[in-house]
């Protein structure tokens, strides 16, 4: 009997030490995580932020396709050369609508959080064609295949069943966005497009990216890069001190 | 009877899986689900083949060795893939052209970059841990294997994850976060085959015959766990559609960031730290023939190293837009985590006092110890960066990405490598190793290569970095973005010979292994003089 | 909010004495003098049962109740 009770014991043993180990891990998790969903100060209240408009999210799409992230941050820290060299700090609540997060562990190339407007849609096509030609010391791959590849109307779709998702996460989609989603994925490509778009969402911008008739990849990932970082209204922003 | 249910579950993934892959709406998608059916199919057939022929006796009397000796042959398979990769965008880095036009984007370094670090992160080290996994808590618990045919589908489904992930990345389906960029289909399958892992692993261990828990379990079971409680959380995402590749994670912005690199750098802490330290705590004591330097030491680096590498997620977002509380957690717990850290370093290097004579006989011990060695530099490098001043300077440069592969190929890559020269002996019963030359080979290629790569990215990471924050007396920044490129390239072009090298010397390890196989004398029985038990 | 102020209060004062404590309490548990025999009998399992399963006629039982010394 003696020897029958040890053997029980070791034999919870196993799974003592499974439960255990399970718990301390946990807290680590639970005390970081957690109260970043209850802490009102953790996303800043600011003036201007819009969920992103369908030819961005397709654009959106193809950056995080091509693996944009593993060189590029979209994330700038409050340090006086990195504020001097791209602007403004980032904020929390300039990512509030990314899912994922796309701040970069890893700058090859500059960040980008900041990068709408800063450039030409010229400038950037050429760029994405071959980086050199515009940045000769420019390690970037070249990205010309974009120019070939026309999105339609299944592409236009599956923006707008992302949408639905984005929608059932919270984003503030109305039922008027998800009807004119296939149209202004279109729409904001074209130089003359439906004006109901801006009202939809205000601060896109509208027009051929890329000087092609039809729509193509490089509008959409020009669109999304034209917009990085434009949204919040700065002069309206007041930090919080403590943080 | 259970037999025709196997078939009859099997017929039914062919079939769903060909309806699936028929309604596809991304290429990506298509492949996974081609791949899903081919595997079902194949296995199938296998089933019904020998649906006649009575089972097979599986002997509780002996160990499963099977699928570790499948494992050992995927690890050494997928590391010198994963080195390949590594090295290819290692050059496309110093020379763009290698990002070919004509691959249409698919051969890109944003896309080969997560192929490069999923195979020698979840594949080499994956397969390695799950092989080693099995021979030591087999030989630990004294019994065999629990699940019976369970161990065979940990190993193929773990290599169809593989599959999938890889080309998955290749064709350009990606969740967008770092390390964890397998789609949802992927991250399904990987739990199933997780759950059957722990299974199979707590079943053997609850099956032992030894009255006590082998510290090695502790790890082992710690990384099973812990790895499944961050693939869970880190994966949440919602499928645009149950006929595409495409999800949304759950997770947004802030938050999402915080979850990730919780989960980030704890793939580091408790795939490639807390795993790989259950090697340690098995092979060298093994390989030196001597117990553990301090039994006691262990089981307390075990309790604080769990404890504490959980809080450390978010030195990797330090000054950005995370509140400041939580980076200020992360920086406290990344720095105390030195101390366990350290300890179980001098717990592994100790366990040679009294036998440091065997450095210099036996290459395989001293590859080990080179490990451990790498291992206590990394983890002293670490605590320094999660330092926000130092952070300040280190953050997005090389430094990262030396700081990490002198941790990977120094620490993960060496103790592996120690452990396949072991096991390949042990599992095809061979006398010994084909060369020990072949391994001093391997060993000094290997560690030069680290030295070089290590040291080239440690100049190009702190020369960036100061590069970037220079301004001259009128405060205007001194270099533009493309001056730091240019500044470089010669030292990518030695990281990549460093790369290079320790390909090689993996290319040599396969050679070496591959013919102690085929043509070492086998080892003879030994029996000695059986002495009654009692 | 309130709750918040008293968790987080509570969390940096009380509960962090306590996991302190605790921590080394379990360390000291591990160090306690009655432990060593546990400690060097699991350190050498390692030793037996390489090529077979306990019970399997091999040398398994051999190491089993040898001084733990021996295998060094």
């Amino acid at each position: 009997m003696g020897l029958l009770d040890h053997h029980k014991k070791i034999e919870t043993h196993a799974t003592l030490l499974l439960v255990l180990s399970f718990l301390v891990v946990t807290i680590g998790g639970i005390v970081q995580i957690v109260p970043l969903f209850y802490l009102d100060n953790t996303i800043e209240k600011v003036e201007g932020m819009r969920p992103y408009a369908p030819l961005e999210i397709a654009g959106r799409e193809i950056y995080l396709r091509e693996g944009c992230y593993t060189c590029h941050s979209q994330m700038i820290r409050p340090m006086r050369d990195e504020v001097e060299r791209y602007g403004h700090y980032s904020l929390a609540a300039e990512s509030m609508y990314d899912h994922p997060f796309q701040w970069g562990s890893k700058r090859t190339g500059p960040d980008l959080a900041r990068l709408g407007g800063r450039y030409s849609d010229d400038w950037h096509v050429q760029h994405m064609i071959n980086p050199r030609d515009v940045v000769p010391e420019s390690i970037m791959p070249s990205y010309a295949f974009m120019m070939n590849r026309t999105l339609d109307r299944s592409d236009a779709e599956h923006v707008r069943d992302i949408m639905a998702v984005y929608r059932v996460l919270g984003h503030p989609y109305t039922e008027e966005m998800m009807e004119n989603a296939v149209d202004d994925f279109f729409a904001q490509a074209e130089d003359f497009g439906d004006p109901g778009l801006l009202d939809r969402y205000p601060g896109a911008q509208q027009r051929s990216f890329d000087g092609q008739e039809q729509v193509t990849e490089m509008d959409a990932i020009i669109a999304y890069m034209q917009m990085l970082g434009t949204l919040v209204d700065f002069d309206t922003f007041v930090p919080v001190a403590n943080r | 009877m259970w037999d025709y249910l196997k078939l009859a579950v099997l017929g039914v993934v062919v079939v769903v899986a060909a309806i699936a892959a028929s309604m596809a709406r991304d290429l990506p998608y298509l492949v996974h689900m081609l791949v899903i059916m081919l595997a079902a199919a194949i296995t199938f057939v296998w089933q019904i083949r020998r649906a006649g022929e009575p089972a097979p006796v599986t002997n509780p009397n002996e160990y499963m060795d099977g699928p570790i000796r499948f494992g050992v042959v995927a690890t050494a398979f997928w590391g010198v893939i994963g080195f390949l990769v590594g090295v290819v965008i290692a050059f496309q880095l110093a020379w763009p052209e290698l990002n070919f036009q004509w691959a249409q984007g698919y051969l890109n370094f944003g896309r080969l970059r997560p192929l490069h670090t999923s195979a020698v992160i979840f594949a080499f080290g994956g397969n390695a841990l799950i092989a080693t996994a099995f021979y030591v808590v087999q030989r630990t618990s004294a019994s065999r294997l629990w699940g019976g045919g369970l161990a065979w589908f940990v190993f193929w489904g773990y290599q169809i994850f593989i599959v999938m992930a890889a080309t998955g990345y290749v064709l350009g389906s990606t969740q967008g976060n770092e390390y964890a960029e397998p789609e949802w289909l992927t991250d399904l399958w990987l739990t199933i085959v997780w759950v059957a892992f722990l299974a199979v692993y707590m079943g053997t261990v609850i099956n032992r015959r030894e009255p006590h828990i082998y510290v090695a379990n502790w790890f082992y079971i710690a990384f099973i766990v812990t790895v499944a409680m961050l693939h869970l959380v880190n994966n949440a995402a919602i499928p645009v559609s149950a006929f595409g590749s495409k999800s949304v994670p759950v997770w947004s912005g802030v938050q999402s960031a915080m979850i990730q690199w919780w989960y980030g750098h704890n793939a580091v802490g408790f795939f490639l730290t807390a795993g790989f330290l259950g090697m340690m705590y098995y092979f060298i004591p093994k390989q030196a023939e001597r117990p553990v330097y301090s039994y006691k030491l262990s089981i307390m680096h075990f309790w604080a190293l769990i404890f504490l590498y959980i809080w450390a997620g978010p030195h990797h977002l330090h000054y950005t837009a995370l509140p400041d509380w939580a980076q200020t957690l992360g920086m406290t717990f990344s720095i105390m985590l030195w101390m366990p850290s350290w300890g179980g370093m001098i717990n592994g290097l100790m366990t040679l006092s009294g036998a440091w004579d065997k450095l210099r006989t036996d290459p395989i011990i001293r590859m080990m110890v080179v490990a451990v060695g790498f291992y206590g530099m990394a983890t002293f490098e670490g605590p320094m960066m999660s330092i926000k001043a130092v952070n300040s300077l280190s953050h997005y440069t090389d430094w990262t990405i030396g700081h990490v592969h002198s941790a990977a190929l120094g620490w993960n890559g060496m103790i592996t490598f120690g452990a396949l020269y072991y096991l390949v002996p042990k599992l095809w019963q061979r006398e010994g190793l084909y060369s020990l030359r072949l391994v001093s080979w391997h060993f000094w290629l290997a560690t030069i290569g680290i030295v070089l790569y290590a040291a080239s990215m440690w100049v190009t990471g702190i020369m960036e970095g100061l590069m970037w924050r220079e301004v001259d007396a009128q405060g205007f920044l001194v270099n533009s973005f493309a001056d730091t490129v240019a500044a470089k390239f010669p030292m990518y072009v030695v990281r990549g010979l460093g790369g290079t090298m320790f390909l090689l010397g993996a290319i040599i390890m396969c050679y070496n292994l591959w013919k102690t196989v085929t043509s070492t004398a086998e080892k003879q029985p030994a029996r000695a003089a059986a002495v009654p038990a009692e | 909010m309130e709750t918040y102020t008293f968790l987080r209060a509570f969390a940096d004062s009380w509960h962090l004495l306590f996991m302190f404590c605790f921590f080394i309490g379990v360390f000291v548990f591990i160090l306690r003098p009655g432990s060593k025999k546990v400690h060097d009998e699991s350190a050498n399992m390692i030793f037996r049962n390489d090529d077979k399963p306990e019970g399997a006629g091999s040398d398994s039982h051999q190491g089993r109740h040898a001084d733990p010394k021996e295998a060094r």
